[in-house]
């Protein structure tokens, strides 16, 4: 790791920086507006931010495990999504074998590719040959009732859970002239970037907005929210540009892109939980709902950040 | 110190609380008036042979060390390693569920476990629901273990989702997440009949099933 260990440690004490500051701000609020933790918001607040240390501190441990511990960390959210994936379709005792094959044969297959680095098969894998063995394995069965529902379904969450989440750590496998060995921080620059937009968009949502952007997938998502985030999440990621190989102006675009791709995949996957009648994927992380609900923005961003920096930047 | 078996059992139990939460995630939801200390009965729906250990795996290890399921010995004693589960490891109230063939009645055997202060799990429906119903008639056991013993407390308990997990036939577990969900205690009424128990009680489980988009 060793030219990516001074740039990392100064971006995890930034990051421990923002997160104390978080913990300060909200004890305080807890204090003053809330102490019988009878303040919904405020209690809210307060997980989110506890698991927010618990995330940081995981992703920490994973960088400093190296590649192994990036692609064991991201295969293991991408079993916990497609679990809560799976839990929300309409799927029948003959889908057993094609769910099974999901689990236990499509998602470790394709972070064993990419462990060995096979961009030319692990970047078809999924959407060519998991698309195609899955309704023959269902249809064995020989139950038709509703079968392209069925099918479609099981192929969006292994679209959405196991392929564009394994984009994160395709990162590692990107040959970029000059950045030999600090791959990792561009994880670090697409997480950082997607998830403060997420809180941006929030923040600024809660201060100033009036207008809402889409009231029947998401009543909290406004205009002003999502201008103010977008612009305030892209120079956060300009400002960022030193741990990437990009200049401060290509950064800041890159981040544009992955923070519109973020504000759009949580709206994609708000709607898919309306039309289950959810209100969170799941219940995996306290205050935050499941864990679709914390990579839903990353899931959208991470596989178009890949391609992009790809095609313009890497060898391989 | 204890058999080879004993030895065994224990980090079985282990092994087999740490498999079901990595497979199922599963989640305890509790009544409004929390966590059921006494001891009780759980009555729960019954759609897969792993139902009783979801129910096992939620409970806090304090509970759950005195938690015995009542379960069909024609199964749990079919082979060595279901007789090591079902005795050793979960210490079942085994009962024989053919009428000709039992020497003991179950009711009793069930009335001396909860005397020697264990709570139990029970399946009133019987055998494993694999029908589209969500919930098969009560058969009569319920009702005479609560006229036994009136004062006990039964915790009616719904396990979802467990059924498409590992549905009957198939052996390898998909991971779907399940919860457990307790409901407040209920107990027999004074002069309640049979039928009108039962109703009331199969209502209560009922009332727990969560409702679901397309339901």
């Amino acid at each position: 790791m060793g030219a990516a260990s001074a740039d990392l440690i100064h971006l995890v004490l930034g990051i421990f920086g923002v997160l104390i500051v978080a913990s300060v701000i909200g004890y305080v609020l807890e204090r003053r507006l809330s102490p019988d933790g009878s303040n919904a918001a405020i209690e809210n607040l307060n997980a989110r931010i506890k698991a927010w240390w618990v995330m940081v501190v995981l992703i920490g441990i994973a960088f400093i495990a190296g590649r192994a511990g990036v692609i064991l960390l991201f295969a293991f959210c991408s079993f916990a999504a497609l679990r809560e994936f799976m839990t929300l379709i309409n799927t029948k005792r003959a889908d057993h074998w094609a769910l099974a094959a999901a689990f236990f044969v499509a998602l470790p297959v394709q972070y064993y590719l990419l462990w060995a680095e096979q961009y030319g098969i692990y970047s078809i894998f999924i959407p060519v040959y998991a698309f195609l063995f899955m309704p023959i394995i269902a249809v064995l069965r020989g139950d038709t009732e509703r079968f392209l529902v069925r099918i479609a379904e099981v192929q969006w969450a292994l679209m959405i859970c196991v392929f564009c989440a394994s984009h994160v750590p395709a990162l590692l496998t990107l040959h970029i002239p000059g950045y030999e060995g600090r791959n990792v921080l561009l994880i670090a620059f697409l997480v950082i970037v997607v998830q403060l937009s997420d809180v941006l968009q929030y923040v600024w949502g809660k201060l100033f907005g009036k207008t809402k952007i889409a009231p029947r997938l998401s009543p909290s998502k406004t205009v002003e929210g999502f201008v103010g985030g977008v612009i305030s999440a892209s120079l956060i990621g300009a400002a960022l540009w030193w741990v990437t190989p990009f200049t401060p102006l290509q950064a800041g675009l890159l981040a544009f892109v992955i923070t519109i791709m973020g504000f759009f995949g949580g709206l994609v996957m708000s709607a898919i939980k309306r039309d289950r009648g959810v209100k969170d994927w799941g219940h995996l992380i306290e205050g935050h709902g499941g864990l679709i609900d914390r990579l839903d923005s990353v899931v959208f961003s991470a596989p178009i950040f890949f391609h992009l920096v790809r095609f313009w930047w890497s060898l391989s | 110190m204890g058999t080879p078996i004993e030895w065994l059992a224990k980090p079985a139990s282990v092994a087999i609380v740490l498999f079901a939460r990595a497979i199922t995630a599963v989640r305890a939801i509790w009544p409004e008036s929390g966590m059921q200390t006494r001891r009780c009965v759980y009555f729960a729906n019954h759609s897969s042979h792993g139902d009783f250990i979801l129910i096992w795996t939620v409970l806090p290890p304090r509970l759950r060390r005195r938690v015995r399921p009542v379960a069909g010995a024609d199964y749990w004693l079919k082979s060595p390693l279901n007789s090591f589960i079902g005795r050793d490891v979960f210490n079942a109230v085994l009962i024989e569920r053919d009428r000709e063939a039992r020497k003991e009645d179950p009711v009793t055997q069930m009335t001396q476990a909860l005397d020697a202060g264990s709570s139990l799990i029970l399946f009133p429906e019987g055998t494993r629901n694999l029908t589209e119903q969500p919930l098969q008639p009560f058969k009569s056991g319920l009702f005479h273990l609560a006229q036994a013993r009136p004062d006990i407390d039964l915790v009616p308990v719904w396990i979802d989702n467990l059924n498409r997990v590992m549905p009957k036939g198939e052996f390898v577990p998909i991971p779907l997440i399940c919860t457990v969900t307790f409901g407040e205690a209920l107990h027999i009424g004074e002069t309640e009949e049979k039928a009108e128990f039962l109703a009331r009680a199969e209502a209560a489980l009922l009332a727990l099933a969560p409702k679901r988009a397309g339901d």
